[in-house]
C-alpha cells in the first residue's frame, strides 16, 4: 500500500516557471520577433512644443528606394481619437500640442531606410504660444490647448471647470470640515510638489501588426490589458472587435505603462493596412523617454488637524495636475489619492479637490501605485508634523489613528482584514524605530557632518482588484489530458511579476499535482478567456480565485468518477501527488492519469475540462466617489534609515524595514522580489529619478542623465510579512504589486527631517535640493 | 546602401563569417545578421548593460562595439554562456534565487557576472554589487540578482 503525504507549495520559495528561458536568453520579446515579409516603421514627431502645421510634404520620402508607405493624417481621414480622454488622433494633421506629437510614419525595408525617409519629410510649422506651466494654464486669457472641449469629469466647481484648459475635476467630501477645524488643537498646512518620473521598462515599447487575407488583424503587443484593447482598437480603427487578435509576447516590464493605447499602436496598424505586410515598430530608448507616459506630476496642498489627545480631526486637500497635452490614466489618479486622504487613517472630516489642466507638456499614464505615492508623500509627512506639534511619538500617533479590521470608512471602503497596526508595530520594532528616532532628534544640532535619521510611512492600497470597469473579473479554462498534465488557460497577463507561477501553484494545491504537470497559456485573446487586465495589483487575487474555481470544478468531477469506480463516497477521497487517495489515510487508490484515461476511454467517454469566471464582490463608486471598490485592501509600513551629508546634500539610504499585510504569502521568492523591486523603485522616486521637462522639452532622455538606482546604492532590506488571511483572497492572499513603492518617498522625507530638522516637500531629494534646503534653514 | 565588410570571428565556440555594414554595432550584428536575440537593446549608448557580451575574455557593451571590430576575435553571448560550467551555474542560480522578473536585463547580468567571477572567484557581496553597477534592472531591486551571483561565488567550482 502506497501512502501519499499531503504536500503544499503555498508559502514556499518557488522558482518562476519562465525563469529558465529568460536566464538562458531564449525568451523572445516583441523586439526579438520577425514575421515573414515584415517591414519596419518609424514615426516623425513634432519639433515644436505648440504649433499649427501649415504643410507636410512627403514626396521626397515616398521616392526613397525601399520605402513602402509614408502616412500622414491626410492619408487616414477615417482615423478616430484614442486614449482615456479620446482627445487626440494617432496622426496629427493641423496642429501639434507637444513635442511627442506624431506627424508622419514610414514603413520601409529596414529601420535605416525608414529613418532616412523621416528626414526627407518637410513640415512647415507656424508656432503658437506654448503653455508649459500648469498654474499659467488656468490663468484668464491663457492660450487654449483644446478648443471646444468640455472637461471629462463633472463640473461641480463651475469656476474651475469653466476654464477651457480644465481637462478633469474631482471633488470628494465627507463629514463637516468646518466642525473638524473647530475641534482641532493643532493644524499643519503645506504645499508639496511631486515631479515627473517615467517607467523605464528595460524593454522599450514595440508592436507588430499584421492583417491576414480576409482582413483579420493580429497584433503582437506589449499591452497589459489585451481584452480592453481589443475593443478600443476596434473603435479607433472602425473594425469589428471580433476580427482583432492580440498576442502578448513576454513583456520587458510594464509597471502600468501599457494600460492605455498610445498613438504608435494604431499608426503601426495603419502602416500594415497600407502596405499589406506585417509592420514592426520598436522605439529607441530616447523615444521611450520622450514619447511614453510619465507618472502624474502633482502640486498638492494639504491641511491636517488633530486634537490634543492625538486623534485626527480633518483633512483638506487641493491638487493641481499638469494634464499635459492629452488625457491618459495619469489624469484619473485622484481616484486613488482621495482614498489615502480619507481612509489611510481614521479621519472624520475631509474635503478633496483636483483640477487637471491641459498644457503643452508630456502627459502622464498609470504607474505602479497610481497616485498613491503622491498622496502618501503629503499625508505621511503631516502625520509626523502633527505628532511633533502634539509632542507624541510618530508611532503612537499613527497607532492612535490606525484603522482596524471590520471598519467601514466614511468613503465606503470595508476593511474585512486590516493589518495596519501589526505593520506599524512590526516595522517599528524590527528597526528599533523609537530609540533611533529619539536619538537622531537629540543629535540634530550636535556637531558632525553626517547626520543619521529614521522615518516611517504607511500605506493603504487596493488588494482585491478594483472595480473600475463594468467587470473586474477573470476567466479560466482548465483541461487535464490523459497523462494528468494540466493546461491552465487564463485571461491573466504575465508581465514579469510571476503571476503564471502563482496561478500554477494554486492549481497544484487543488489538484494535488506537481508544478511541472502544469502548462500556463496566458497570452492570446483568441485562446484565453476574458480578463480586465494586469493593473491595480489584482492578478494574484482575481486570476487566482478564477484558477481555483476552475480547478475545484475539475476536482469535483474527478472525485465523483473515482468514487463511482471505488464504490465509496466522494468525501472519502482526495487528490495528492498525482494520485487518487483515501482522504483519511493517504492510501493511493489509483493514479490520476489512469482514472482520467478510464473516463476518456469508456462508453461514456468524457474529458476533464472546466471553466470558471470569477467576479469579485466589490462595488463601483457612486457619483460622490463612495463605495467599496476592492474586495480586499493591502497595508504596509516602511521604516527608512538615512545618512545625510550636510556638506554635500547627499542622502544615502542605509536600511529599509518593511512590514506588509499581504493576506498570505503564496510564493515567498516571488513576493520578496516584488517588495525589493518596489522599494528600489520608490528609492529612485525619492532620490535619483527626475525627468526634466523644461518648457515642454524633455532635457534628459537617456539613462546617462535620468538616474535609475544602481546596485551599489540599494539599502539593506528587512521585509516582514503580516498574514491576515483574507477571507475572499485565494488561499487568503491579497494583492501586493504596487504596495512596496508607495511609502518610500514619504518615509525618506521623514527620515531626512529626523536627521536634520529640515522638512523637504519637493521631490526628488537630489544633493543640490537638500544642500540648498539645509543652507537656507541654517540662515 | 552602406559600405559592407566581411569579417570572421569565433562565436560561442563556432567559427563564423558575416557580412556587415561598417557602421553596424556588434549588438545589431548579433541580433539581425547572426540571428541570436538573447543579447538585448535597452539604450544603445553603454548605459544599461543589457547588451553585455564577452569579447576575448572581457565584458563589453555590444551596442558600443562596431561589428567590424569583432573581426578575428572570440565572442561569447548568453546563448553560449551555458557551455561554460560557470555560466551554467549562474543561469541556474538566477532561476533558483528569484533573480529573474521580466528577464530583460537578465542575459546582460549573467554575462557580466560570468566575466566577473572568472576573474574574481569568491568575490564578496560588496564587490558583486559594484561589479554589476553598469547593469540596470528595473524589476528586482538587485537583491536577488546579487544573491544568485553570491551563491555561485560561494560554491566550490
Ligand atoms: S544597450 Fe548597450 S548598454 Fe544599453
Ligand atoms: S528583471 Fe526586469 S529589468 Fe531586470
Amino acid at each position: 500500500m502506497t501512502v501519499i503525504a499531503k504536500e503544499s507549495l503555498i508559502g514556499k520559495r518557488v522558482a518562476k516557471l519562465d525563469a529558465p528561458e529568460k536566464a538562458s536568453g531564449r525568451t523572445r520579446y516583441v523586439h526579438d520577433l520577425d514575421l515573414p515579409g515584415q517591414l519596419h516603421a518609424r514615426i516623425l514627431r513634432s519639433s515644436r512644443v505648440h504649433a499649427r502645421i501649415v504643410s507636410i510634404d512627403t514626396s521626397r520620402a515616398r521616392a526613397l528606394p525601399g520605402v513602402h508607405a509614408v502616412l500622414t493624417a491626410a492619408d487616414v481621414p477615417w482615423q478616430r481619437p484614442l486614449g482615456v480622454g479620446r482627445d487626440q488622433l494617432p496622426l496629427k494633421g493641423d496642429r501639434v500640442r507637444s513635442l511627442r506629437d506624431e506627424i508622419a510614419a514610414v514603413a520601409a525595408e529596414t529601420v535605416e531606410i525608414a529613418e532616412a525617409a523621416l528626414r526627407l519629410v518637410d513640415v512647415v510649422y507656424e508656432d503658437l504660444p506654448p503653455l508649459t506651466d500648469v498654474r499659467a494654464a488656468l490663468a484668464p486669457g491663457a492660450p487654449v490647448i483644446h478648443e471646444g472641449r468640455p472637461p471629462t469629469k463633472g463640473a461641480e466647481r463651475p469656476d474651475a471647470a469653466s476654464h477651457p484648459n480644465v481637462a478633469m475635476t474631482f471633488d470628494y467630501a465627507q463629514g463637516d470640515v468646518a466642525a473638524g477645524e473647530a475641534a482641532s488643537d493643532v493644524v499643519v498646512d503645506g504645499w508639496f510638489r511631486l515631479h515627473y518620473v517615467t517607467h523605464c521598462c528595460m524593454g522599450v515599447s514595440g508592436m507588430i501588426a499584421q492583417f491576414d487575407a480576409t482582413g483579420n488583424l493580429t497584433l503582437h503587443s506589449n499591452t497589459q490589458v489585451p481584452f480592453l484593447h481589443k475593443r478600443e482598437f476596434a473603435e479607433i480603427l472602425g473594425i469589428d472587435p471580433g476580427r482583432i487578435r492580440i498576442i502578448q509576447p513576454p513583456i520587458g516590464g510594464g509597471f502600468g505603462s501599457k494600460l492605455d493605447i498610445y498613438p504608435f499602436e494604431p499608426i503601426c496598424v495603419f502602416l500594415a493596412k497600407a502596405t499589406g505586410r506585417p509592420v514592426k515598430l520598436v522605439f529607441t530608448r530616447e523615444e521611450e523617454f520622450l514619447a511614453s507616459p510619465t507618472r502624474q506630476p502633482v502640486l498638492l496642498r494639504l491641511t491636517s488637524g488633530a486634537r490634543r489627545d492625538g486623534t485626527l480631526t480633518f483633512r483638506v486637500c487641493e491638487t493641481l495636475h499638469d494634464n499635459g497635452a492629452y488625457t491618459s490614466w495619469g489624469a484619473t489618479t485622484p481616484f486613488v489619492m482621495m482614498q489615502t486622504i480619507s481612509s489611510l487613517y481614521r479621519v472624520p472630516h475631509v474635503r478633496y479637490h483636483t483640477t487637471a489642466a491641459y498644457t503643452n507638456n508630456p502627459y502622464a499614464g498609470s504607474f505602479r501605485g497610481y497616485g498613491n505615492l503622491q498622496a502618501t508623500f503629503a499625508v505621511e509627512q503631516q502625520m509626523d508634523e502633527l505628532a511633533e506639534k502634539l509632542g507624541i511619538d510618530p508611532l503612537a500617533f499613527r497607532l492612535r489613528n490606525a484603522q482596524d479590521p471590520g471598519e467601514v470608512t466614511p468613503q465606503g471602503m470595508h476593511f474585512r482584514t486590516c493589518g495596519l497596526k501589526e505593520c506599524l508595530a512590526t516595522a517599528a520594532g524590527a528597526s528599533g524605530f523609537l530609540a533611533k528616532h529619539a536619538a537622531a532628534r537629540a543629535a540634530q544640532r550636535a556637531p558632525g557632518r553626517v547626520k543619521r535619521g529614521v522615518g516611517m510611512a504607511s500605506m493603504l492600497h487596493v488588494g482585491g482588484g478594483a472595480k473600475i470597469y463594468p467587470s473586474d473579473g477573470c476567466g479560466t479554462i482548465l483541461k487535464i489530458d490523459d497523462f494528468a498534465h494540466v493546461t491552465l488557460i487564463t485571461g491573466a497577463s504575465e508581465i514579469g511579476q510571476g503571476s503564471e507561477t502563482v496561478l500554477a501553484q494554486l492549481v497544484c494545491e487543488e489538484l494535488g499535482v506537481p508544478l511541472d504537470a502544469i502548462t500556463v497559456v496566458n497570452n492570446d485573446t483568441d485562446i484565453t478567456p476574458w480578463d480586465v487586465g494586469v493593473h491595480a495589483s489584482r492578478t494574484t487575487f482575481i486570476g487566482g480565485n478564477s484558477a481555483i474555481g476552475a480547478a475545484r470544478k475539475a476536482k469535483a468531477k474527478i472525485l465523483a468518477a473515482a468514487a463511482r469506480s471505488a464504490g465509496c463516497a466522494e468525501a472519502e477521497l482526495d487528490l495528492r501527488g498525482g494520485h487518487i487517495v483515501r482522504a483519511a489515510s493517504g492510501e493511493a487508490v489509483t493514479t490520476l492519469a489512469k482514472l482520467l484515461r478510464s473516463l476518456h476511454f469508456s462508453d461514456r467517454a468524457e474529458l476533464v475540462m472546466t471553466t470558471h469566471y470569477y467576479e469579485p464582490p466589490s462595488r463601483h463608486q457612486d457619483a460622490a466617489y463612495k463605495g467599496d471598490v476592492s474586495a480586499a485592501y493591502a497595508w504596509a509600513t516602511q521604516v527608512v534609515e538615512v545618512e545625510v551629508d550636510t556638506d554635500t546634500g547627499v542622502v544615502r539610504l542605509v536600511k529599509v524595514t518593511g512590514a506588509h499585510d499581504v493576506g498570505r504569502v503564496l510564493n515567498r521568492l516571488g513576493i520578496e522580489g516584488q517588495i525589493e523591486g518596489g522599494i528600489v523603485m520608490g528609492q529612485g522616486y525619492a532620490l535619483t529619478e527626475d525627468l526634466v521637462v523644461d518648457h515642454g522639452v524633455v532635457r534628459n532622455p537617456a539613462f546617462r542623465d535620468y538616474k535609475l538606482v544602481t546596485a551599489p546604492e540599494i539599502p539593506a532590506m528587512d521585509v516582514h510579512f503580516i498574514e491576515t488571511m483574507d477571507g475572499e483572497g485565494p488561499q487568503g492572499a491579497k494583492g501586493v504589486g504596487e504596495a512596496p513603492a508607495i511609502c518610500m518617498a514619504a518615509a525618506t522625507a521623514n527620515a531626512i527631517a529626523n536627521a536634520t530638522g529640515v522638512r523637504l516637500r519637493e521631490l526628488p531629494f537630489t544633493p543640490e535640493k537638500v544642500y540648498r534646503a539645509l543652507r537656507s534653514a541654517a540662515g | 546602401m552602406s559600405l559592407t565588410r566581411e569579417i570572421g570571428f569565433v562565436l560561442n565556440g563556432v567559427r563564423t563569417r558575416a557580412t556587415v555594414p561598417v557602421a553596424m554595432s556588434a549588438l545589431d550584428m548579433l541580433r539581425e545578421v547572426v540571428g541570436l536575440t538573447g543579447t538585448k537593446y535597452a539604450c544603445g549608448e553603454g548605459e544599461c548593460g543589457a547588451c553585455t557580451i564577452v569579447v576575448d575574455g572581457r565584458s563589453l557593451c555590444s551596442c558600443l562595439l562596431f561589428a567590424v571590430d569583432c573581426d578575428g576575435r572570440e565572442l561569447t553571448t548568453i546563448e553560449g554562456a551555458e557551455r561554460d560550467p560557470l555560466g551554467a551555474r549562474l543561469e541556474q542560480a538566477f532561476v533558483d534565487c528569484g533573480a529573474v522578473q521580466c528577464g530583460f536585463c537578465t542575459p546582460g547580468m549573467v554575462m557580466q557576472a560570468q566575466h566577473w567571477l572568472q576573474a574574481h572567484p569568491g568575490a564578496s557581496r560588496d564587490a558583486i554589487l559594484r561589479a554589476i553597477e553598469g547593469n540596470l534592472c528595473r524589476c528586482t531591486g538587485y537583491v536577488k540578482i546579487v544573491d544568485a551571483i553570491e551563491r555561485v561565488a560561494r560554491e566550490a567550482p
